[in-house]
C-alpha cells in the first residue's frame, strides 16, 4: 500500500498507485497521477473522459468497456488512444482515483 | 562469488519480468469460436498499451471479407465444446441457433459483433493483415475485404513486422 500526497493530505492507494477510496479524489489529485502516468497535461477532453469513467463507477459498480467508452463518453476511439496511449480505460480508471477496471474488453 | 551469484539471479529476475511490448496474434480459423480468441487478445493488449498485430489465415480470412464477417457461425459439429451429440450438431438451423444464443450472451458480455470488433482493434492502433497465400488461393481481391484491414502480407512480410513481438497462434 502506498500513498500519495496533495495539498498535505495523504491519500491510500493500491501497489498498482489506484486509490482506494474513490471519495478521496480531487481535481488536484487527477492532476497528480496523470503526471505520473506520463500525460503532461490534462486537457477538458481529457477531463471528460475521466469525469465519464468515474460517473458510471460511482452509479453502476462497475467501469465501462473500452466500448462503451468510446460510444458514449463523446470521445471516440481514436482520439481515446491519441489522449491516453497507454490504455484508455485503465488511465482514466486511475486518474478518476476509481479501481482498475477488471473486464476484457 | 555470492555476490556474483546474486547480481545474476537478480538480473534474470529483472529480464524475466521485462513487460510484453508487441503481440503478433495469428487467426487460423473461421468459426466464430475460432476468431473472437485472438479478438479479445489484441483489444486487450491495446487496452494495455501494449501494440497489437493480427494477422489472418486460412479461413479465418472470412472475418476479413465483406460478403462473410457477419455470417461467421460457432461451429456445432466436431466440437466437443458444445456437448451436443454429432447429429444433433448436425440438424439443419442448428449452427445458426447456437451462432445466436452465443451472440446474445457476447452482447451481454459488451463484447462487439465481428465486424465492430475489428474496426475497434483498427481504431485502437491495432494492424489487420491477411495472409497472402490464402488470398491467392482464394483468389480474392482488394474490393473483397472490409476498409479496416491494412494490408495483405507474405509470411515472410508477417515475421519481419512481428521483430521484437510475442507470435501467437490461435
Amino acid at each position: 500500500m502506498t500513498t500519495i500526497e496533495v495539498g498535505g493530505v495523504a491519500v491510500e492507494r493500491d501497489p498498482e498507485g489506484f486509490l482506494v477510496h474513490p471519495e478521496q479524489w480531487t481535481p488536484e489529485i487527477a492532476e497528480e497521477l496523470a503526471h505520473e502516468s506520463g500525460i503532461p497535461e490534462l486537457t477538458p477532453r481529457h477531463m471528460q473522459v475521466v469525469e465519464f469513467m468515474r460517473e458510471r463507477y460511482l452509479t453502476t459498480g462497475t467501469a465501462p468497456s473500452i466500448r462503451t467508452l468510446g460510444k458514449e463518453s463523446g470521445v471516440p476511439i481514436k482520439e481515446l488512444y491519441q489522449l491516453f496511449p497507454k490504455g484508455p480505460a485503465k488511465l482514466a480508471a486511475k486518474i478518476g482515483g476509481i479501481p482498475k477496471p477488471r473486464g476484457c474488453i | 562469488m555470492t555476490d556474483l551469484i546474486d547480481e545474476t539471479i537478480d538480473l534474470e529476475h529483472r529480464l524475466a519480468r521485462e513487460p510484453v511490448e508487441k503481440v503478433s496474434i495469428v487467426i487460423s480459423k473461421g468459426s466464430l469460436e475460432g476468431i473472437y480468441p485472438g479478438l479479445i487478445m489484441a483489444n486487450g493488449a491495446r487496452m494495455e498499451g501494449i501494440d497489437a498485430d493480427l494477422f489472418f489465415t486460412f479461413f479465418a480470412l472470412d472475418a476479413l471479407r465483406k460478403d462473410r464477417v457477419d455470417k461467421i457461425k460457432v461451429a456445432t459439429v466436431g466440437n466437443p465444446g458444445m456437448h451436443m451429440p454429432t447429429l444433433i450438431g448436425a440438424v439443419p438451423g442448428m449452427s445458426w441457433l447456437a451462432t445466436r444464443m452465443m451472440g446474445r450472451q457476447l452482447e451481454k458480455l459488451d463484447i462487439p459483433p465481428i465486424h465492430e470488433f475489428l474496426e475497434l482493434i483498427h481504431d485502437s492502433g491495432g494492424h489487420i493483415y491477411g495472409c497472402h497465400a490464402t488470398v491467392e488461393m482464394f483468389g480474392l481481391k482488394e474490393e473483397d475485404f472490409i476498409p479496416e484491414v491494412d494490408g495483405i502480407l507474405t509470411v515472410g512480410e508477417f515475421y519481419e513486422r512481428s521483430a521484437g513481438a510475442q507470435i501467437i497462434f490461435t
